[in-house]
């Protein structure tokens, strides 16, 4: 008979030649602190520089999102064309646009539908593409060749030709409100998005299908919802998210650009892209009208991006 | 050869190895002094499980050792009396290949998929001999003529994705032998193969051995591969040599209660056991080696001074040794 | 090992397996048959295992698929106490679940990194609720793990934190849960470390006697086989050449692949080395799209003539033999040492 207590208590420490294969991983110390892979990765991150460093900047625009108000009392709506483009001094940090409004006060408050653009497009990309893909790489066979062709269709869709044709079209039925023209924006950025995240969320699942423990939980006489929920869900989605944090500043960046060409959000939302849009005729008169917004977003994006870089390296366990 | 090989000098001596893996998470210790020494025709085996260190230490013999997170700390490797481990780069270079060379369990990942292994083979000689394209191309083919690869002459053109196991490890070999090493390291080279393919391999090593009078240091964890082939014989746990011994004398009368627990609980296919004598326990965390002999904790023999004393591999009567503080007690002959 | 009943709990008859080999991404065509399992018909008596070797390919782990129904057969029957596993759907599917179990080869992937030991091992519960109450399943799963010999209090910790024997007990807890009557071995013990093997086929051991457990132990290892052990099936290409007990096969081996592969296991013992008796089989194992015809190892048998290329052998007693053995020139022979 093997010796249960010894096995029992010899602790977690066994897999020194797994770990020196692997590199590091070597469980630490704390016999009885259990720690899950996200545990692992958060351990992981904290000490990351790159991820603390975005991480600070989304908390910093986030509450600006949430409360303009605490940043700057000027309305950001409010112009007097007596100060149509002057630049930027004591009175204005980054002085005022066409119409006499104060650029400060509009960028503060364009980080509200920016980050909302940005976080809705990115929500509901991961959840059409990544249900889609896992019913794909779960299924396999013809709902899986039905669901990629049908993803290829709108994969194979130019973005901002397909942008411009549904915006276009349906840009009169959403009215003059600034929430019609923000979902329809939403829901373009999304259509035309979420085949990547089919594909991304497709293949981790049809790696995590062939899994002994999935085959196993086939064994015990696990339902499909089961099997998808427990097993397959949570281990295919790091890739997924990944992908969301690197999105999310895509399409923060992205709504910009619809403004921009004239076919996003305008007048009387403010965003950064609107506010980019506006100040294209401008450039060489007053170019700090491009520069903050700009500045702006482009930091933006790159908390973003460099979150996502940071996540994805934490939970790639050929990393540690 | 450049430098003169000194009267005496073993083929190939490794001496107080030490090896560190230096990681976020610690230092591991993963050699922690370990000898050896082959000499022309004969096969030294080293036997141990994963972990014990046995295919560091022919990774650093080749100079392949990872680094970071290797780092030798002490000891030293001697080719024919030369030291490798401070010789330069280029001085190493040359020795692989030419004087030493190694094959490993994975073939297919060991070749490169996007070339013939004709070209692969033949590449060696192009740029190592300055041999021409023809005359590498020609000896290719008898290369892998002599590893028993049926059709050479057209198996050259092909991919190493085209062969199977069995005849991808014989690539393997005969890429290894291109360059008539003195010195062949055989890192788990029948591992990942079928029962009947091992035999076949482990054949032909044998054979190119003595015909070509090297030196053969076989890696493995299989008991019985060993007992086959092996003349001598070098067990390694937790990065130590534990006992060194030739291959009759460590399996009819095994000196060190690691070696003699592993005979005691492999099942064996010529008879019919009943129960078998497992070990305890695990294999130690190389982070953190238990203090005195580490394999104590898993001894049935460990008494308080085990749990102290590191013991040092010791000669014993008859040209054996063994790192037990109570070798002399099991040496029944 | 244990008591050999008479009675056959699970029988398999002419199972058949094949795969379609398939070309085109939108219009696939089939080009050919994997035939992984093809034709194999053998009874496990209730307490005993069955041992299934082979070298990779030979469809051993498919045979082990279609048995736990995770894959459908292209042809053949298996009974479970006479009733035909292949009809039951549903309910009596759940109910078959329960009987039947699988330990799987790789400790490292048989078990949800992100689960713990607790839901992994408890996971049989919750989809079989009536074995046991709510409040009862953590104390349940914590005398399963007693059981395969780790320490209960673990329950909270992940599968990365246990070496991979512990890993494989976690998998055979699992696999004990709903107290099956049947378990499927599938090399259970190649991904293990030498001093860690032993260990785990003693519990495997244990709790056979124990539970009163049926085994199908599928190994390429032939020395693992014979150990544990009661009869022993040898499949090549599919198709299952020799079967006998333990005695038979490794001692009166009568089928050639058998000979041979008897002759390639290095024993761990030195002294005989000299002495073996030794076939060495050349070329590999041919591909199992297109088998040879007749017998399909003639293409590797050093006793091969015409009849082989013609005629199929069948698994049948062979005059001289005491076992069935399919192989037109069947002739027992004694070929390990000792």
């Amino acid at each position: 008979m093997t010796d249960p207590a010894s096995l029992g208590t010899a602790g977690p420490l066994a897999e020194a030649s797994h770990d020196l294969v692997a590199g590091p991983a070597a469980t630490t110390d704390g016999p009885e602190r259990p720690r899950s892979l996200a545990a692992d990765a958060w351990h992981d991150l904290r000490r990351r520089p790159l991820f603390l460093l975005s991480v600070g900047l989304i908390a910093v625009l986030l509450v600006l999102a949430a409360v303009p108000q605490l940043f700057t009392s000027v309305d950001p709506s409010a112009g007097d064309l007596a100060r149509s483009r002057q630049a930027p001094s004591a009175q204005a940090w980054f002085g005022y646009d066409l119409l006499g409004r104060d650029v400060f006060a509009r960028t503060i408050h364009g980080t509200r539908v920016s980050i909302i653009v940005g976080v809705l497009a990115t929500t509901l990309t991961v959840l059409i593409g990544g249900s889609m893909g896992l019913l794909a790489g779960f299924y396999g066979g013809w709902i899986d060749g039905m669901l990629s062709r049908f993803a290829d269709v709108f994969f194979g869709l130019p973005f901002v030709l397909g942008a411009i044709v549904i915006l276009s079209t349906f840009r009169e039925s959403v009215g003059a409100g600034p929430v019609g023209i923000t979902a329809l924006v939403v829901l373009t950025m999304s259509a035309l998005s979420w085949p990547v995240t089919m594909r991304i969320m497709r293949s981790a699942a049809i790696a995590a299908r062939n899994q002994d423990y999935v085959r196993a939980a086939r064994g015990l006489g696990a339902s499909a919802p089961r099997v998808i929920w427990r097993h397959m869900l949570p281990n295919c989605l790091a890739p997924v998210l990944v992908y969301a944090t690197i999105a999310l500043g895509a399409f923060i960046g992205t709504e910009a650009t619809l403004s921009f060409l004239g076919i996003g959000l305008r007048d009387p939302v403010v965003s950064w892209g609107v506010m980019i849009s506006e100040a294209r005729d401008y450039l060489r008169v007053a170019p700090f009208l491009l520069l903050f917004p700009a500045a702006f977003l482009a930091v933006t994006v790159l908390a973003f991006v460099m979150l996502g870089d940071a996540v994805r390296e934490a939970f790639d366990p050929k990393g540690r | 050869m450049t430098i003169p090989p000194p009267l005496d000098a073993p083929l190939l001596e490794v001496a107080g190895l030490h090896v560190e893996f230096r990681t976020r998470d610690g230092v591991a210790k993963v050699l922690n002094g370990v000898d050896y020494r082959v000499e022309a025709g004969e096969t030294l085996a080293v036997l141990g499980e994963s972990g014990s260190g046995k295919s560091v230490t022919a990774n650093t013999i080749m100079g392949i050792l990872e680094s970071p997170p290797g780092v030798v700390t002490a000891g030293s490797v001697r080719y024919r009396g030369e030291e490798l481990l401070t010789a330069t780069p280029e001085r190493r270079r040359d020795l692989r290949g030419e004087n030493m060379a190694m094959i490993f369990q994975d073939a297919l990942s060991a070749l490169n998929p996007v070339f013939t292994v004709g070209f692969q083979i033949a590449e060696q000689l192009r740029t190592r001999r300055g041999m021409s394209r023809r005359d590498a191309g020609r000896r290719a083919v008898e290369l892998l003529d002599q590893v028993g690869i049926p059709a050479a002459r057209q198996r050259v053109r092909d991919h190493p994705h085209q062969f199977s196991g069995g005849m991808r490890q014989r690539v393997m070999i005969a890429m290894s032998l291109a360059l008539d090493p003195d010195v062949l390291i055989a890192d788990e080279p029948t591992t990942a193969l079928d029962v009947t393919v091992q035999a076949q391999i482990m054949d032909l090593l044998a054979e190119l051995k003595a015909e070509r009078h090297m030196g053969l240091i076989l890696i493995t964890h299989d008991l019985g591969v060993v007992a086959e082939v092996a003349d001598r014989i070098a067990v390694m746990y937790a990065g130590r040599i534990v006992e060194h011994a030739d291959v009759h004398t460590l399996y009819s009368n095994p000196c060190h209660p690691y070696t003699h627990a592993l005979l005691e609980s492999i099942p064996r296919v010529d008879t019919k056991g009943t129960q078998l004598r497992a070990i305890t326990g695990l294999p130690p965390n190389l982070t953190r080696i238990p203090p005195g002999c580490p394999f104590h904790p898993r001894c049935p023999m460990a008494v308080d001074v085990c749990r102290e004393v590191v013991p040092a591999l010791a000669l014993l009567p008859g040209g054996r040794s063994s790192a037990c503080l109570f070798a002399d007690e099991l040496v029944t002959r | 090992m244990s008591s050999t009943g008479t009675e056959p709990i699970l029988q398999v008859q002419d199972l058949v397996k094949h795969f379609p080999v398939q070309l085109g991404v939108v219009f696939k065509r089939t080009v050919g048959h994997v035939r992984a399992v093809d034709g194999v018909s053998f009874d496990l008596r209730r307490g005993e295992t069955l041992g299934v070797v082979g070298e990779s390919g030979c469809g051993k782990s498919t045979l082990a698929q279609v048995l736990m129904r995770l894959e459908p057969p292209t042809a053949g029957a298996v009974r479970f106490h006479g009733e035909d596993i292949f009809g039951k759907r549903g309910k009596d599917l759940k109910a078959l679940r329960r009987q039947i179990q699988i330990v799987l080869q790789d400790p490292y992937t048989s078990l949800n990194p992100r689960m713990t030991v607790g839901d992994i091992v408890g996971e049989p519960f919750e989809i079989h609720t009536e074995v046991a109450p709510k409040g009862e399943r953590r104390r349940k799963v914590q005398e399963l793990l007693d059981v395969v010999g780790l320490n209960p209090e673990h329950i909270n910790r992940y599968p990365h934190q246990f070496s991979g024997g512990q890993r494989q007990r976690i998998g055979i807890a699992r696999a004990l849960a709903l107290r099956p009557e049947v378990i499927i071995c599938d090399e259970p013990v190649s991904a293990l470390d030498v001093s860690i093997q032993a260990q785990v086929m003693n519990l495997l051991g244990d709790l056979q006697t124990e539970f009163g457990l049926s085994y199908i132990f599928i190994a390429h290892d032939l020395s693992v086989v014979r150990h544990l052990s009661d009869r022993v099936a040898v499949m090549y290409l599919g198709k299952i050449v020799e079967l006998g007990t333990e005695d038979e096969i490794y001692n009166r081996a009568a089928h050639p692949y058998t000979q041979a592969l008897l002759s390639a296991v290095p024993v761990p013992d030195p002294s005989v080395r000299a002495g073996r008796q030794r076939i060495r089989l050349t070329g590999d194992v041919p591909s199992p799209v297109n088998p040879p015809s007749g017998c399909r190892f003639r293409t590797r048998c050093w006793k091969a003539t015409e009849i082989c290329a013609e005629e199929e052998p069948a698994l049948e007693v062979r005059q001289g033999g005491h076992h069935p053995s399919a192989c037109h020139h069947a002739e027992e022979q004694h070929l390990l040492p000792g």
